[in-house]
């Protein structure tokens, strides 16, 4: 007999679905079909699954291969390396729990290191404008339940949060949205015909690097004002078209990804989309959202909110927290050659940082502590595995509007199989007797 | 666990009446025993000292997801205070919007020991509860926002009160919430569109309901469940000239209901930072106290408790489910703007503000946040708060005490007024003399806000029984003293127990504490309609399923349950 386990969330990425269901074996041990996930959701559960999964820790020899080890000899090594170091890096925290994130903020307090997650290749720059403007904002409840008007800027949900349109965006009926798709009018802003882009009711495609323009030219257009013939190769009775029809909704949402936070102009092309919100609060209901990609991602901005006061790239190296994207941030750290040890958990730098900081990785000592083998652990001299969060152990995840949800348990790890808390806990009190506190 | 006799202080206790007598507290097992009780104790030298028992915030925003906004959207409130660990403390930073360990410290500091958190959207229980479990010390609960809901709102417009209550016992379930909390009710709901309700008559868009409804009907719900609080309230029209009048309309729906609790309580609403809902005129040009309307109100209905939120004239952080409230203020100082509507439940707004001793309606404010306290005829009724951080940072608690217990210190804060006449001319507060004594403050800060939240058979007094929190500052009030030395004393505590371990010794921190956190499990009658409605919601509307809403237990490492029955 099988057993099907019901509200499951998904932890994948920031959409954080939470209507999952998975069936697992009578012995709980096997995980055998995943139901209304998308394509990734489900593989990330059954990825788990895998038969050549690594289960143990592994340490890299002289010669490039590897040595497996025991979790004990694990802690013991990474302990050694974050006391050892003057400034460690500890990056990553995006892909697991906030229990496991508030324990490594205290490993991080205990040692002086740098704590730095995905945000600062990500939405780094939107938390950055939102400390210049602010943030309007609404869960997703609210998109559902009222918005007409829904704006995706530089961002693709077709493909890299595949439920989030049809859970909460542009397909759902809600309370004062009952005609669902019907009832709403979708804008699309990005140079590329994506998928997304194909299921807009305007699609403006933009000249790529242009976005701070554009959304200049819409508060312009909000207020009626005179406009160039073309703003940033989008013709102005377009834009004219697109602020009244954002103006003339009851309650619009923007939805803004990488393509506008990582290109030119960065945390500028944010407070321009913000003042845009900002502006059409003067006319109707307005509000806007970073579509965050990792599931947990927002939970570890808000754990170091509560514990240090800032949402990323927190300096703890001088015993106190520090706050200066562009100098606290992981890729200014590694390329200036600032930190001498990398611990990495959930995240995947080696897949996502620029080559040159990779190398750095590759030059110093460095734990990796990932259920995967990612180009990070080809990179880094220790690899921890661990259980999946969300998968074999549970622990509070923070959905992309910061709704925290606690994921589940729906099967058990392979026999011995540390967690992230776990792991992290033991490398805790061994720092704390290294350090003599 | 350790005995300890606290000797010859000057013990305040409205509890047992003690006014400045000397005499010895003792505490045994976490309670206050009889001196009899101790066999070998810890004796602690407080003469010439002031003893208290540990302080009880009634109102303060101190946990949860707008706290954090707050936090990570002010770097700059962050400059130049972030501090390294030492001893057993971990790093802390934050002025306006510390970090949750800096909270519990600071509180500890000033002698404070029970702290409530005032507004915690149900969606984000699990949020609020992480926070409040990494404030050290602290014992905590949280308020669960009930004003803008669309059950209450559905509910109340029929006049439902037992599907309402029968609604709020199973929220106060999921969230593990300790009262009933209501925000600008219905405004926050009309702020979903962009529109607020302005006074307790304007209806709310769709919902065809009206804020008196809502009032009313919540009163009569809480009571229906006899809860340890009243119904706690923040009205309609917060912060705007000549809000005085939609306050006294708020307070008169409570006229006719008697409290049912078994808690001790004497009110059957709350009304919280009262400061913010007694201005007259009509514009920030002629913006007047109304201190007296207000108080004359309260003086005479023994039903009201209310707090004070005290204008602190410092650079702070403003935070509140009344989103609309928020907007109208960016809107007034335009700096940054944050704002969070909540499915179905509530929504908040974030924004920095400098209270500023060169703007007179700043000066105003004050003066109108001192008048209530100085107006009140039962300091059992009106506690000392400031909103925190809305109209100032709680750490200002003992430069309110200062304010309150000395005319000279007031004085010198007029003369640093920029318009000081003006100031003077829109309010009463010059011609007060009333200085409060160390008892009075005792009732505000202590015995009264207990007894509000039902609590008074654990905190707020240092009778035989209650907790064994009590506070020893560095005060002696038969010497004379100069107003300042007022302040640094009570914003020092020389000792602190809680619960019987002392967390700060000779003004150091020396134990974490054993914080818990106190939540209501309020039973109900079964009420099939409800849960049937409650499912339905959660199906068509909500974006959690019912199944992943209701927190589990591990966010609460230390719970106090307090248990209500109201099955009849």
């Amino acid at each position: 007999m099988t057993k099907t386990v019901t509200d499951v969330i998904c932890p994948f990425c920031g959409t954080l679905c939470d209507d999952l269901e998975v069936v697992v074996s009578d012995d709980g041990k096997q995980l055998l079909e995943v139901y209304n996930a998308c394509a990734i959701g489900a593989e990330k559960f059954l990825h788990s699954q895998a038969k050549d999964r690594i289960t143990r820790p592994r340490m890299r020899q002289e010669d490039g291969t590897w040595k497996e080890i025991t979790y004990d000899e694990a802690v013991e090594y990474t302990a050694n390396m974050l006391a050892d170091a003057k400034k460690p890096l500890m990056y990553g925290w995006s892909s697991t729990n906030c229990e496991a994130q508030a324990v490594g903020a205290e490993i991080g307090e205990a040692v002086g290191a740098v704590m730095d997650n995905t945000a600062t290749v990500c939405h780094g720059t939107s938390l950055i404008a939102v400390q210049d403007i602010g943030i309007p904002s609404c869960t997703l409840g609210e998109v559902k339940n009222r918005a007409d008007r829904v704006l995706f800027w530089g961002c693709n949900p077709a493909h890299a949060h595949p439920r989030h349109m049809s859970r909460y965006s542009i397909f759902p009926r809600g309370f004062f949205t009952g005609k669902g798709h019907t009832g709403r009018k979708v804008i699309v802003v990005d140079p590329r015909p994506t998928d997304t882009a194909s299921l807009a009711d305007i699609h403006l495609q933009i000249e790529q690097g242009h976005d701070y323009e554009l959304f200049d030219a819409l508060r312009v257009a909000f207020k009626g004002e005179k406009l160039p013939d073309v703003v940033a190769g989008i013709p102005k009775e377009k834009i004219y078209e697109v602020a009244e029809t954002l103006k003339s909704g009851r309650f619009a949402i923007i939805f803004f990804g990488m393509g506008v936070t990582q290109s030119i102009g960065k945390n500028h092309n944010i407070d321009a989309a913000i003042a845009v919100t900002r502006d059409l609060n003067e006319y109707t209901k307005a509000a806007i959202m970073p579509m965050r990609g990792h599931y947990n991602v927002t939970g570890s901005g808000q754990v170091w909110g509560w514990q240090f006061g800032f949402p990323f790239a927190v300096d703890l190296s001088r015993g106190f927290a520090r706050y200066n994207p562009g100098e606290t941030t992981s890729n200014d750290l590694l390329r200036r050659d600032e930190v001498d040890a990398v611990f990495v958990l959930g995240s995947d730098p080696g897949a996502h940082f620029p080559f040159n900081s990779v190398k750095k990785i590759y030059d110093l000592p460095s734990v990796v502590i990932d259920p995967h083998e990612t180009p990070t652990s080809e990179v880094c001299k220790v690899h921890v595995p661990v259980a999946f969060v969300g998968v074999e152990i549970g622990g509070c995840a923070y959905r992309m509007d910061n709704v925290p949800i606690e994921t589940r348990k729906v099967v058990d790890a392979p026999e011995g199989m540390m967690t992230d808390e776990e792991f992290l806990t033991r490398v805790l009190a061994r720092v704390k007797e290294l350090k003599g506190v | 666990m350790a005995e300890y006799l606290i000797k010859n202080g000057f013990i305040f206790d409205p509890v047992l009446g003690i006014k400045g007598d000397v005499a010895d507290v003792a505490i045994k097992d976490g309670k206050i025993v009889e001196t009899t009780a101790l066999s070998s104790p810890k004796v602690i030298d407080a003469t010439g000292k002031t003893v208290m028992a540990g302080g009880v915030d009634v109102h303060a925003h101190v946990a949860g997801p707008k706290v954090n906004i707050g936090r990570n959207f002010r770097p700059e409130d962050k400059l130049f205070n972030c501090t390294p660990g030492h001893g057993i403390e971990r790093m802390q930073g934050g002025f306006s919007v510390p970090t949750t360990i800096r909270t519990g410290y600071n509180y500890a500091h000033m002698g404070y020991t029970t702290v409530m958190e005032a507004a915690m959207p149900p969606l984000y229980a699990r949020h609020t509860h992480e926070e409040m479990r990494d404030t050290p010390i602290l014992d905590q609960g949280a308020y669960p926002v009930f004003g803008n809901n669309w059950f209450v709102l559905e509910y109340l417009k029929n006049h439902e009160i037992e599907n309402t209550a029968a609604y709020i016992a199973w929220l106060l379930r999921a969230t593990k919430g300790y009262a009933v909390k209501v925000v600008n009710p219905g405004g926050t709901e009309a702020w979903g569109w962009g529109l607020n309700c302005d006074n307790v008559h304007d209806p709310v868009p769709y919902f065809d309901i009206t804020p008196a409804q809502i009032i009313k009907g919540l009163i009569e719900a809480n009571e229906y469940l006899g809860l340890p609080h009243s119904m706690h309230m923040h009205a309609n029209n917060l912060g705007n000239p000549g809000n005085y009048t939609t306050t006294l309309d708020s307070f008169k729906l409570s006229e006719g209901i008697k409290p049912n609790s078994k808690f001790g309580r004497d009110q059957v609403m709350h009304h919280t930072h009262v400061q913010f809902h007694s201005y007259g005129g009509d514009s920030w040009a002629n913006v007047e106290s109304r201190a007296k309307d207000i108080m004359g109100y309260v003086n005479s209905h023994d039903n009201i408790t209310i707090d004070m939120g005290q204008v602190t004239l410092d650079e702070t952080t403003t935070m509140t489910a009344d989103g609309p409230f928020e907007h109208h203020l960016t809107e007034l100082n335009h700096l940054k703007w944050a704002n969070a509507d909540v499915e179905l439940e509530t929504g908040s707004g974030v924004v920095p503000y400098l209270y500023s001793p060169n703007i007179k309606v700043c000066g105003i404010q004050w003066c109108i946040g001192l008048e209530l306290a100085l107006l009140a005829k039962d300091p059992m009724r009106i506690f000392l708060t400031t909103d925190h951080p809305n109209a100032g940072p709680f750490i200002r608690y003992p430069r309110i005490m200062k304010w309150l217990m000395s005319q000279e210190a007031r004085d010198q804060q007029f003369d640093a007024f920029k318009y000081k006449d003006k100031v003077i001319e829109a309010t009463n507060l010059a011609g007060m003399d009333r200085e409060l004594n160390l008892y009075e403050i005792a009732q505000m800060t202590r015995a009264g806000p207990a007894k509000s939240l039902g609590l008074s058979h654990m905190y707020g007094g240092l009778a035989p029984g209650l907790d064994g929190d009590v506070a020893v500052y560095d005060f002696n009030p038969n010497e004379p003293y100069a107003p300042d030395d007022i302040e640094k004393a009570f914003s020092n505590a020389k000792h602190l127990f809680k619960s019987g371990v002392q967390v700060i010794s000779d003004h150091e921190i020396a134990n974490n504490g054993n914080k818990r956190t106190l939540w209501v499990n309020a039973k109900a009658n079964e009420n099939p309609q409800v849960m049937r409605d409650i499912k339905e919601k959660f199906l068509r509307y909500y974006t959690v399923t019912l199944n992943n809403y209701e927190g589990s237990g591990h966010y609460l490492r230390n719970p106090h349950v307090i248990e209500v029955d109201a099955t009849q």
